[in-house]
């Protein structure tokens, strides 16, 4: 353990120590000595970043709740913290006992974005891990990762022993059973629970399955590399979702989302082609709209928390969220609770849903068209129109919101400067609406992102847009919205290349990843720490070419690093896709019709999406009686309310 | 309306957590207990706690106090015993009382602190002794305090209201010190042991006790 001596010797030299100490409201301290199996659940970013990670709060309450296992929590030190931990030889600790990382079974990363891979890196190295887990031995602990990053990991796969593909709530405690059975019976145990893991459904072991490539650098194959391990991994999913954790962590400081977290659906039926998220979750599964309310309760009376978030990926697409809003807004009225609605859709019902919530002053509401133009949208398949968009920006101004925010991206496939320019004629009809209900008080923000394509969605094949092009539109942009009333924000070239060349990247970026951290390259999602030119730097050292993985058009027969791993969306689901995009054709949402996307085959599941009887039926009752509200129309997203 | 005045302490498990961080401790901590809190009044209605004074991040607090707002009344124990079992590790209720509505805001009745400073030394009691008595004979002591803004120049001596040995350990020493903390001036531990030459021997600080106009 780190002595308290020594953390009160460091602690008060670093900015923000309470990252570092510990002893918030629902940590568990369970008995080290009693603990069959450690685990340390680790979030490659800072404190604040990773406490708001719900995916890691669902598994620290699964594992907690096994009586012979232990899960305790892990960030990334900030710079300052690395620092003096270096100076002062103190390993990666853990934030309950205290314990280094490296004294723990089972260190289980979530990857949720490619800028975070370099605090992979510098996070077993703080551990005193060997980061090659070819170089690790039996005693060190076994080094795992979730989250989306695993659907294509390959430029992890070195450092890695398993990565557990989808959904982790089933699958982990498989993995901690298997361990603790491999571990009981004979010395030398972790080639045999590898091979063992690896035919457990979800589970995919890099080491086990060899990669071959073409002259030109392309993949040639990637085969198992023994008898007996699948040649395709396909991801897991809890067919119902599991009841939420109502006993989180509560921190003390500020975190990212510092609210209590129920996630009322999974998955997306929307169908956007660009969006990574909408292909992987699937299929879609709601939380029955009693559970939720129960959940809330729960939770409430166990965190004190003043905010809750209904979470998913399109909050008003739930069937019950309207009587689920109404039946909180009223429940807790007193209390002053706060609701949250990430991801709403760009209409007036979300408007309404926005309104009833609001508690506190009305700053600004958040819509995502994503392209100025009705082609683009298309496209994309993002059908909202410019006429809905207008009419959600009228009514959330005529509902009092001053500031409406919008987020878009350029670089779209088949994209044009007169795609670009439209989001200027956008932005400035709703300033021309904003004005007439507020004058120059009304604001619009602007937020542009550069588009990356993601593996897993009808656009994998598609190269990133040269940097001088999207250079080129940004300016074109930036001269045609002039003025007052209007803010714009960019994402950095930088980080967005970055980001498309780790997201698509092959095994052989192990080694530019691994040189990158060793010249110095952390919190790379940071613009204060970010430095490209040492990512530069690692391409040049390793002989290989950003450009390949970042701007080239790869073609249907290529095979993809990550074409091993099996999302249940077929491949020629995602080509149509693509092919129906550069025909301007949109696909409808699969609420009005399935798609056929390959999911219910190969799930084999007889219902999806999958609503839950009791929210269908209140819903439905509920649209009885209020048979003339505006019934759900938009299709595109809207985000809560700042 | 309702006011109870709670007494507590912030020990070793919380010592780094801020002022602001502890606030909202605090306010999670009473919703938890399902306490009938006092909102105020505008665009973001924040529950009414009112802190004496902010501890600052790193040391321990023996006796803070806060006050606490109710909307509708409740029998002081049922109070007490509801929140006692809601208060995170390292947070102490140390003892609650019943203050009349009409008292002015507990932040501005404070006058001064006593804090304890654990500082390793090698000096005979008699040394030590000498210490504080050179420091406390001056009339004035000009100090210097760099400040994010800038640098801030005052008379440390006249913050100063006591000083003195609480006690000896192993090379080390208890200090006690009563500083003014009002509207004029507010004294620091730090700058008071630094003042004795013992900057870098600290350990530990401790504030043991506010000093409220009425006592």
């Amino acid at each position: 353990m780190i002595s308290t001596a020594l953390l009160d010797r460091i602690l008060p030299t670093v900015a923000k120590p309470a990252r570092y100490s510990g002893n918030e409201w629902n940590s568990m301290r369970k008995d080290w000595a009693q603990a069959k199996v450690r685990v340390a659940l680790a979030y490659p970013d800072v404190y604040e970043v990773g406490m708001s990670n719900l995916g890691l709060a669902i598994l620290y309450d699964l594992v907690n709740q096994q009586p012979e296992m232990l899960a305790e929590r892990v960030y990334a030190p900030w710079l300052d913290m690395e620092r003096a931990m270096r100076q002062a030889g103190m390993p990666l600790f853990s934030l309950e006992s205290h314990h280094p990382v490296r004294d723990f079974d089972i260190l289980g990363f979530s990857l949720q974005y490619e800028l975070n891979y370099s605090n992979v890196l510098n996070m077993l190295d703080l551990a005193g891990i060997p980061l090659l887990a070819s170089q690790r031995n039996e005693d060190c602990p076994l080094v795992i990762a979730g989250g989306t990053c695993t659907y294509n990991a390959e430029p992890l796969a070195d450092f890695f022993d398993l990565f557990v593909i989808g959904e982790g709530e089933e699958v982990l405690l498989e993995l901690l059973r298997l361990y603790l059975e491999c571990r009981k019976s004979h010395a030398p145990w972790k080639e045999e629970f590898l091979q063992q893991a690896a035919s457990i459904k979800g589970v995919y072991v890099p080491h086990l399955y060899r990669v071959a490539y073409h002259e030109d650098g392309t993949v040639s194959s990637i085969e198992p590399a023994k008898a007996g391990v699948p040649a395709r991994v396909q991801k897991r999913i809890v067919p119902v979702l599991p009841p939420p954790p109502v006993k989180p962590v509560v921190p003390f400081l500020n975190v990212v989302h510092d609210r209590g977290m129920v996630e009322i659906m999974r998955g997306c039926t929307r169908g956007c082609r660009f969006c990574q998220a909408g292909m992987i979750y699937r299929p879609v599964r709601e939380r029955p709209l009693q559970e939720v309310l129960d959940a809330i309760d729960q939770l409430l009376a166990h965190t004190g928390y003043e905010e809750i978030a209904l979470v998913s990926l399109s909050s008003t697409d739930y069937t019950g969220i309207e009587p689920l809003v109404r039946e909180l807004s009223q429940r807790y009225a007193e209390q002053r609770l706060a609701i949250s609605l990430p991801s709403l859709r760009t209409d007036t019902f979300s408007v309404a849903l926005a309104q009833m919530i609001q508690r506190t002053r009305k700053t600004g509401l958040t819509f995502a068209p994503e392209a100025g133009s009705e082609r683009l949208r298309q496209v994309i398949n993002k059908s909202v129109t410019a006429d809905d968009l207008l009419r959600t920006a009228e009514a959330a101004y005529a509902s009092g919101w001053l500031r409406i925010k919008l987020y878009f991206m350029i670089g779209l496939p088949t994209e044009t400067l007169e795609d670009v320019l439209a989001i200027a004629d956008l932005v400035k009809a709703v300033r021309g609406i904003g004005r007439c209900w507020h004058g120059p008080r009304a604001q619009v923000s602007v937020s542009v992102a550069t588009f990356i394509p993601k593996a897993h969605t009808p656009f994998q094949w598609l190269p990133i847009e040269d940097a001088g092009q999207i250079a080129a539109k940004q300016q074109a942009l930036r001269r045609a919205l002039p003025g007052r009333g209007i803010e714009l924000s960019w994402s950095d070239p930088m980080t967005a290349w970055l980001e498309a060349v780790l997201s698509r990247g092959d095994r052989r970026l192990g080694q530019v990843i691994l040189r990158a951290w060793q010249l110095g390259a952390r919190f790379d999602a940071w613009a204060e720490a970010f430095q490209p030119q040492l990512w530069q730097q690692a391409f040049a050292k390793a002989g290989l070419d950003a450009s390949f993985y970042a701007t080239r058009q790869r073609s249907f027969a290529e095979v993809l690093p990550w074409t091993h791993i099996h999302t249940g969306v077929s491949t020629a689901f995602l080509w149509e896709e693509y092919q129906r995009s550069l025909r301007g054709e949109s696909s409808i949402d699969c609420r009005g019709g399935c798609q056929d996307c390959g999911v219910r085959v190969a799930f084999d599941l007889d219902r999806c999406p999958s609503l839950a009887d009791d929210t269908v039926r209140i819903a439905s009752e509920h649209a009885r009686d209020k048979a003339d509200r505006v019934a759900p129309a938009g299709r595109s997203h809207m985000m809560d309310s700042e | 309306m309702q006011r109870f005045r709670i007494t507590f302490a912030k020990g070793d498990e919380v010592k780094y957590i801020s002022h602001l961080d502890l606030m909202r401790a605090w306010e999670r901590a009473l919703r938890r207990a399902k306490i009938p809190l006092a909102y105020s009044q505008g665009f973001n209605p924040h529950p009414r706690l009112f802190f004496a004074a902010a501890l600052p991040v790193g040391f321990t607090g023996r006796a803070e106090m806060l006050d606490v707002v109710l909307q509708k009344h409740m029998e002081l124990h049922e109070f007490a015993s509801r929140l006692k079992g809601q208060l995170p590790p390292g947070l102490q209720l140390e003892n609650v009382m019943e203050v009349p509505m009409t008292l002015p805001p507990l932040p501005a009745q404070v006058v001064a602190a006593e804090y304890e400073v654990v500082v390793e030394s090698q000096d005979a009691p008699q040394e030590m002794q000498a210490r504080l008595d050179d420091l406390l004979v001056v009339p004035s002591l000009p100090w210097r305090r760099e400040r994010p803004n800038g640098v801030r120049e005052y008379d440390l001596r006249p913050l100063i209201r006591a000083l003195w040995i609480v006690g000896r350990r192993e090379r080390a020493y208890v200090i006690g010190m009563r500083l003014q903390a009002d509207e004029r001036g507010t004294g620091r531990p730090n700058d008071v042991i630094a003042a004795l030459g013992l900057a870098d021997a600290v350990h530990s600080i401790e504030r043991v006790r506010l000093l409220l106009a009425q006592d």
